[in-house]
């Protein structure tokens, strides 16, 4: 079913009954070409462009729950491509353009908006820091613009320039980055993917790997064992857990960071803001609350909630740049599970395990990835290599001391 | 306007009238109305708006899970949004403006979009609006933008302040019902520390909202004597306007105070208050909220919560209509007719879905069983009524009651599920509990008075014995009344049936969501939106999951709820934040030097926490350069002073000091001569530079570290753990001394001179060479530290005396340094000569650099073992063309450099795999006279005298440089040694 | 959260800083075979178990010790709560 204003406009005045499910609910079979374990973004969206780009249609993807009810569906939404290291950036720059030319791509409004997203600094290294991130985007093709505190002045009136303890100088906006509705990303590629036939399998969780003289010729399920040539997991928040069940230990270790989100408001901010001497960023849901949040808690956890510290810490963070939300009232908390990596920076890559492949450890970042994180994936699996742009995210990064660490703090995950 | 639906009865304090404006009209009510009372008293029906179709909407709750009467209330920049009538306390002189419309309330021109309701079903913007593309932002979004949001921010800064305090207690009551009344009195009669709180400012919960008896007094009346009771007992506190918001980790609880919602101004006092209560067992007693049965049309101005009509009735002496309806599906409903009747509220019908015999006889209305609503009329307010059976009944408002459910909420928020009781037809606390959490009354599914009260009391002596404290459980003498229940989602019929009123789900979205395949609760919630309302479904989600559960013909239980998450009600952002904004959100950290400083024209720039002079204007310089050219010119032609206080100081003692010194630096520290100091290299285990700075022996087991100014705190706790955790056996004591000692540098060639006027010892280049320390005294016996180092590269020393000293020191220095001109220098002086020398700082140690970056590779010793060492040999870590740092000019020396520019071969494009380095750090030195810069380079160490580009494209600016050494003055280091 | 330590009784988590899974404190002997692969190891790969984690928490706005917390990472709740420098020491790291 294609889906258009015209057709919004027939069902509506038929009483919207002809509305068909956006994706079937098969019962898996005994055997695929590839099997993605993870139903969420980064997993629909390599059995899109698997089943969509690469021609790789015979694809089940196992969920142990709904789809989408990982990270995909509890994020700040926010997309942008304002990396500074090689290994990084022109991954995100590729996930920026494929943000861009999804929504036609994929025949489903997932209100990909390009409001910008703004870094302010507040001293003149940081500046320093970010005209060097600022330049590695632009020369990675992505674009970047600095403002002083004039044009901020102009464009965010809003914040506080007079009495704040950290002077706002400036700051690094890009303004291809904004926001995307997050539970419709999902939709979106499993919608497109089951129209190519992979099967959708919710409520399968998997429980063990057929690993025989290692090689991974399947997966053990709650829904029986399953068959496959390639085996790729991606389950953001269980990363550790899942691939323990193939024996290996990862560097990665699991955090819970808190977002926020305000009641209902009429337009109050352009587009993302991020506060550069304290853990706040900010953006307002078409819905108009205000999406917020800071810093992961720091303490290792699988529980999905976090402490009140730093909420207070975040909202403080919010006040001392913006004090006109302060009337304004959060109206609900939630806590996802990082993936936090030792360096900040994620893996799509092959294991030592024949057929079994690993994506994952995206931090508190994975969002915004998740096309170029598709698409890569998607191109391992068809092709056997990584793409050019994903050449660095490998396992055997640390052994050879090949770091992408952004933040540049070392092998310590609570710290990216 | 008259307070024309004013009744008998009631707490308000009919002494005490105020008036107030709604939308600019004059109203009055009076003392313990709620806005919303007060409202309907005046026989305001209509109030606000919802969120999509733009609907007229009224009053629905009297509490806060009201999802329809939202308000602006107070004008200019106390203007707050959303907030609710139902909970805001009425007081003389308020202002409330309703909200989410165009135009008038009565006559908004978004409501429009109601007529193209049948295109705007669940999802159906993830359907369209995608061509052409460019027009989502510039003109769909904004225009969905626009219209959506609810509330306004003044965009002015809050003008009131806000509060943030710990307390401590044995037992948390969190709701005053009658079955935290009874907890607290339990527990306080029995001595445990106890904190009663309740979110409205009386005491008492429903009993204030109903007409039963409590050991034979009024319920309210029974109420105000526990509260009394309570009040006077020193081991308990009672705190009213008071919302536990939400169960966090350890016993902790979130809690917001209001203190001064419910007058006209602060008068400077803060607004509220953010509570962290720290308690041993909590006993949730929350109580219940109603919920509403969804039937067609059920959404205008005048459908109320039956609960709540009576709470209007009964606690406020307002008739919500003249001719009142009800409609429900169990016995609660029936008391609401009871009630209006006895308060002369004529009753049109009851309404019960049940085919069972009328539990009561209302002379004048229409008795119905078996029967439903199944329409209704009236735009702007309820007219009439129609029921399945076609019985037209005139009726200005509507009483439903489609049951109670408990509130669970806070027994959630640590990822406990409820559990359904059929018998009552509501979500009770499940069994994973958050731990030390306790559940009595209505919220544990104990609706009924006697029930409650009893549970309240068996609960909390239970509680209390197990913190040892001697409790009994006495109850009062209470009836339970009927509360029997059948339970009854919603009624078949043309038009909408709504669920969640404000944004404007309805029965048909559900079954729409139903057949796309968005089956799961959570599905559900993301993809029409019910629940995520500003009441996050408190009145609509358990019908909403109740309908999907029929849909997809699973029972409620299968289909489950989504999760529960803090906080119960929304606190302000203000709230949460507390005094921690403007200047003091983060503290400051002063320098010794500082009033100094200010007396001498500095201007101060932000070190972390810290504030340091940046230059001192001096005269008549204009611009920041000419201070600063100025001070490296004085600095290096005579002598300057720069106050290094904030370098962190980490004094390190014990037998075995060196040894760890050994373990912690890259080089070897074991053999340094005491009086001496070495430049220490640290690594962090993964092999990248963490900080550097010297570290000088003054005796044989004393040594003092200095690291850089930000990584003062990360140092100290990287050694600490070095020393408890690796070397626990050493013999080796750590003390961070930085605010301890006051430092300044004293730098240029005439520092000698200057410093042998205050320091009593000989100093001279052959007692005091180098990198020579000593303990010593200064103005004959202030005790001091000296150190000959210098990262200026001038003959310089560091002296340092007891940060109490700090000031006159100051003074000292400059008076000494009178016949020399001494100069106080700033960070941006003290930058412009570390660049000069080539010594790296914050700006290359980014915690991405290696001992080879910096060409300072050998030092890492292979002789000993050192926290680093071993990954720093990591092969991609010592890669033939790894960067390096080096030195930068201008080949036209006319043109500044720019800190971030990225180097690029000539004839090469400036693009990722062109890219060969950047620039770290910039200056303009006076001694050369042209500008300056260090920067990492591809292979830099073989590529001296080379010509690049410097590309900075997001300025638009490209230098030409030319590859330099990185020790730009005196490379021999002759100054120094001098 | 609240921590139980064992010199100064419950203090709030707000003062402490956390750095994760305890076995940091079982730095490889540097002269050993194959420590260039322990190193690499200890340095960068975690249990990251769900449920029991031993770790390390600095009481940095206390008294500066470092402690052994052993936490549900499911629930949060914290079981037993050690001096990490006697932890190091019974591992036999006082040699």
């Amino acid at each position: 079913m294609r889906y258009s204003a015209l057709k919004i406009f027939t069902e509506g005045l038929t009483g919207n009954k002809g509305w068909k499910p956006v994706w079937r609910e098969p019962e898996p079979k005994k055997e695929y070409d590839v099997i993605i374990v993870g139903g969420g973004g980064h997993g629909l969206a390599t059995a899109y462009y698997l089943s969509n780009k690469f021609g790789v249609k015979n694809v089940a993807v196992l969920e142990k729950g709904w789809i989408g009810s990982g990270n995909v569906g509890r994020n700040t939404t926010i997309i942008r491509s304002n990396y500074m290291l090689p290994g990084n950036e022109p991954f995100y720059e590729l996930s920026m353009k494929l943000w861009e030319g999804l929504e036609q791509d994929f025949n489903y409004n997932a209100m990909v908006s390009q409001r910008g997203i703004l870094n302010l600094y507040h001293t003149d290294p940081q500046r320093d820091a970010y005209v060097r991130r600022g330049n590695a985007m632009l020369m990675a093709g992505a674009d970047a613009v600095l403002l002083d505190q004039d044009q901020l002045r102009e464009e965010c009136p809003f914040l506080d320039f007079d009495n704040a303890r950290f002077p706002i100088k400036g700051g690094l906006a890009q303004r291809r980055g904004g926001t995307v509705r997050h539970d419709a990303v999902a939709w979106g590629y499993a919608r497109g993917a089951d129209a190519k036939g992979v099967d959708i399998i919710q409520n399968c969780e998997v429980t063990g790997f057929d690993i025989e003289n290692g090689v991974c010729r399947g997966v053990e399920t709650s829904k029986g064992s399953i068959k496959a040539k390639k085996i790729a997991v991606c389950v953001a928040g269980s990363s550790s857990r899942v691939m323990a069940k193939a024996g290996m230990r990862l560097p990665i270790e699991s955090h819970v960071l808190q977002a926020f989100v305000s009641e209902g408001l009429k337009p109050v901010i352009p587009g993302v803001i991020t506060f550069g001497a304290g853990h706040f960023y900010v953006s307002q849901s078409d819905k108009g609350g205000l999406v917020f949040g800071g810093d992961i808690d720091g303490y290792n956890t699988y529980a999905q909630r976090g402490n009140l510290p730093v909420v207070e810490d975040v909202c403080e963070g919010g006040m001392a740049i913006m004090p006109m939300i302060g009337r304004a009232r959060l109206l609900r908390s939630w806590g996802g599970i990082m993936d936090m990596s030792m360096d900040g920076s994620p893996f799509i890559d092959k294991t030592h395990i024949e057929g079994l492949h690993f994506n994952g450890g995206w931090c508190y970042g994975g969002f915004k990835a998740t096309p170029a994180s598709g698409y890569c994936y998607a191109h391992l699996l068809a092709k056997g290599e990584p793409h050019e742009v994903a050449t660095e995210m490998r396992l055997d990064r640390f052994e050879r001391g090949a770091m992408i660490d952004e933040k540049g703090v070392g092998s310590q995950p609570n710290l990216h | 306007m008259t307070q024309s639906n004013r009744i008998a009865g009631g707490l308000v304090d009919r002494s005490k009238q105020l008036s107030f404006t709604f939308n600019n009209k004059s109203m009055t009510g009076y003392e313990g109305d709620t806005l919303a009372s007060a409202l309907l008293a005046n026989g305001q029906r209509l109030v606000g708006r919802s969120f999509k179709y733009h609907r007229p909407r009224g009053i629905f709750s009297a509490g806060s899970e009201e999802p329809n009467a939202m308000v602006h209330l107070r004008r200019g920049a106390a203007q707050e949004p959303n907030t609710r009538a139902t909970v805001a306390e009425l007081f003389n002189g308020l202002e409330a403006t309703s909200q989410n419309h165009r135009g008038s309330l009565e006559f908004d021109l978004m409501s429009v979009t109601d007529l193209a309701s049948p295109f705007l079903s669940a999802g159906f913007y993830y359907k369209t609006f995608m061509w052409p593309k460019k027009f989502w932002e510039k003109l769909y979004e904004p225009a969905i933008r626009a219209s959506a949001g609810l509330g306004r921010l003044s965009m002015q800064e809050d003008p009131d302040s806000y509060d943030k305090g710990f307390l401590h207690c044995d037992m948390l009551i969190i709701g005053a019902g009658p079955a935290g009344l009874m907890a607290a009195l339990t527990a306080g009669r029995a001595g445990a520390r106890v904190i009663l709180a309740d979110e409205d400012h009386l005491m008492g919960g429903r009993l204030n909202a109903e007409t039963l008896s409590v050991d034979d007094q009024e319920g309210s009346a029974w109420a105000a004597a526990a509260a009394a009771e309570l009040d006077a007992m020193p081991n308990v506190r009672l705190m009213t306007r008071t919302s536990v918001y939400g169960a966090y980790d350890h016993g902790v609880y979130g809690a917001l105070e209001r203190m001064t919602d419910h007058v006209p101004t602060s008068g400077g006092k803060p607004r509220q208050v953010l509570w962290r209560i720290y308690t041993k067992r909590a006993i949730l007693t929350a109580g219940a909220t109603e919920r509403s049965i969804a039937f067609p049309m059920n959404d205008r101005p005048g459908v109320m919560l039956a609960g709540s009509v009576r709470t209007y009735v009964n606690r406020y002496g307002v008739a919500p209509g003249k001719k009142v309806a009800v409609f429900t599906n169990n016995d609660d409903g029936w008391r609401t007719a009871t009630d209006l009747h006895a308060a002369g509220v004529s009753i049109a019908a009851v309404i019960d879905s049940r085919e069972i015999t009328p539990l009561a006889a209302i002379p004048g209305a229409l008795i119905l069983m078996g029967a439903s609503v199944a329409s209704t009329s009236g735009y702007l307010g309820l007219k009439s009524i129609a029921t399945s059976s076609g019985v037209k009944i005139e009726t200005d408002c509507l009483a439903v009651s489609g049951g109670w459910s408990p509130n669970v909420h806070l027994t959630c928020h640590q990822r406990g599920r409820p559990t359904w009781r059929d018998d009552i037809g509501a979500f009770v606390p499940g069994g994973d509990l958050p731990i030390g959490m306790h559940v009595a009354g209505a919220g544990n599914g104990s609706l009924a008075l006697a029930s409650s009260l009893k549970e309240g009391a068996n609960v909390s002596a239970s509680v209390a014995s197990d913190l040892g404290f001697a409790a009994t459980a006495a109850f009062p003498s209470a009836e339970d009344q009927s509360t029997d229940i059948t339970p009854f989602w919603h009624v078949e019929g043309k038009g909408r049936a709504w669920i969640d009123l404000q944004n404007d789900v309805t029965v048909k979205d559900v079954k729409q969501s139903q057949a796309e395949g968005f089956r799961s609760v959570e599905h559900l919630k993301r993809y029409t939106t019910l629940g995520m309302a500003t009441d996050q479904g408190k009145t609509s989600n358990v019908l909403g999951l109740a309908i999907m559960a029929e849909a997809t013909g699973k029972s409620i239980p299968e289909t489950g709820t989504t999760i529960f998450r803090p906080p119960y009600s929304p606190v302000p952002i203000g709230a949460l934040a507390g005094r921690a904004r403007g200047k003091d959100f983060r503290p400051f950290r002063l320098t010794p030097s500082h009033k100094w400083a200010e007396t001498h024209g500095a201007d101060f720039v932000e070190a972390g926490a810290w504030l340091r002079a940046q230059w001192f204007r001096k005269g008549s310089e204009k611009g920041w350069r000419d201070s600063v050219d100025r001070e490296v010119e004085a600095t290096r032609g005579s002598v300057g002073i720069c106050d290094v206080t904030t370098l962190g100081k980490i004094d390190i003692q014990g037998r075995d000091a060196a040894a760890f010194l050994n373990k912690v630096y890259a080089n070897g520290f074991a053999k340094l001569a005491v009086g001496k100091v070495r430049y220490g290299l640290m690594m962090r285990e993964d092999g990248i530079v963490m900080d550097d700075g010297t570290t000088a022996r003054l005796r044989e087991n004393h040594f003092i570290m200095t690291t850089t100014t930000a990584n003062a705190g990360p140092v100290f706790r990287h050694m600490e753990f070095a020393r408890q955790c690796l070397w626990p056996g050493m013999d080796v004591h750590l003390i961070s001394t930085t605010d301890g000692w006051a430092q300044f540098a004293v730098a240029g060639p005439n520092a000698r001179n200057l410093l042998s006027k205050i320091v009593d010892m000989d100093i001279s280049n052959e007692a005091f060479p180098f990198m020579a320390c000593a303990e010593t005294t200064v103005c004959g016996g202030t005790p001091a530290r000296l150190f000959r180092i210098s990262f200026s590269g001038e003959l310089a020393f560091e002296i340092a005396v007891p940060a109490r000293y700090g000031d006159a020191m100051m003074t000292k220095l400059m008076e000494a340094g009178e016949e020399f001109d001494a100069t106080p220098y700033g960070t941006e002086a003290l930058g412009v000569m570390r660049i000069e020398k080539g010594h790296a700082a914050g700006n290359e140690l980014t915690g991405q650099t290696t001992a080879n970056n910096l060409g300072l590779g050998k030092m890492v010793s292979k002789k000993k073992d050192s926290i680093g060492n071993k990954l720093s040999e990591r092969p991609e870590m010592n890669r033939e063309d790894d960067l390096r740092l080096v030195g930068f000019k201008p080949v036209d020396t006319s043109k500044p450099l720019a800190a971030g520019a990225h180097f690029v071969d000539n004839g090469k494009e400036a693009v990722t795999k062109n890219d060969l380095g950047w620039m770290t750090s910039v200056a303009y030195s006076p001694e050369l006279g042209h500008s300056i810069g260090l920067g990492f380079l591809k292979k830099g160490d073989q590529r001296k005298g080379d010509k690049l580009r410097a590309v900075d494209l997001l300025r638009g600016g490209e230098v030409k440089v030319e590859v330099v050494s990185p020790h730009m003055i005196d490379p021999e280091g002759e100054r120094l040694r001098a | 959260m609240i921590i139980n330590h064992p010199l100064l009784g419950p203090r709030d988590a707000a003062e402490f800083y956390v750095m994760g899974d305890a076995d940091l404190i079982n730095r490889p002997d540097p002269d050993a075979e194959g420590a260039a692969e322990a190193f690499y190891e200890y340095a960068y790969l975690r249990d990251n178990p769900a449920g029991e984690h031993r770790e390390l928490w600095y009481h940095e706005q206390g008294d500066r010790s470092w402690l052994v917390v052993t936490r549900s990472t499911l629930t949060h709740e914290i079981m037993n709560v050690e001096m990490a420098r006697d932890v190091a020491l019974a591992k036999g790291r006082g040699q």
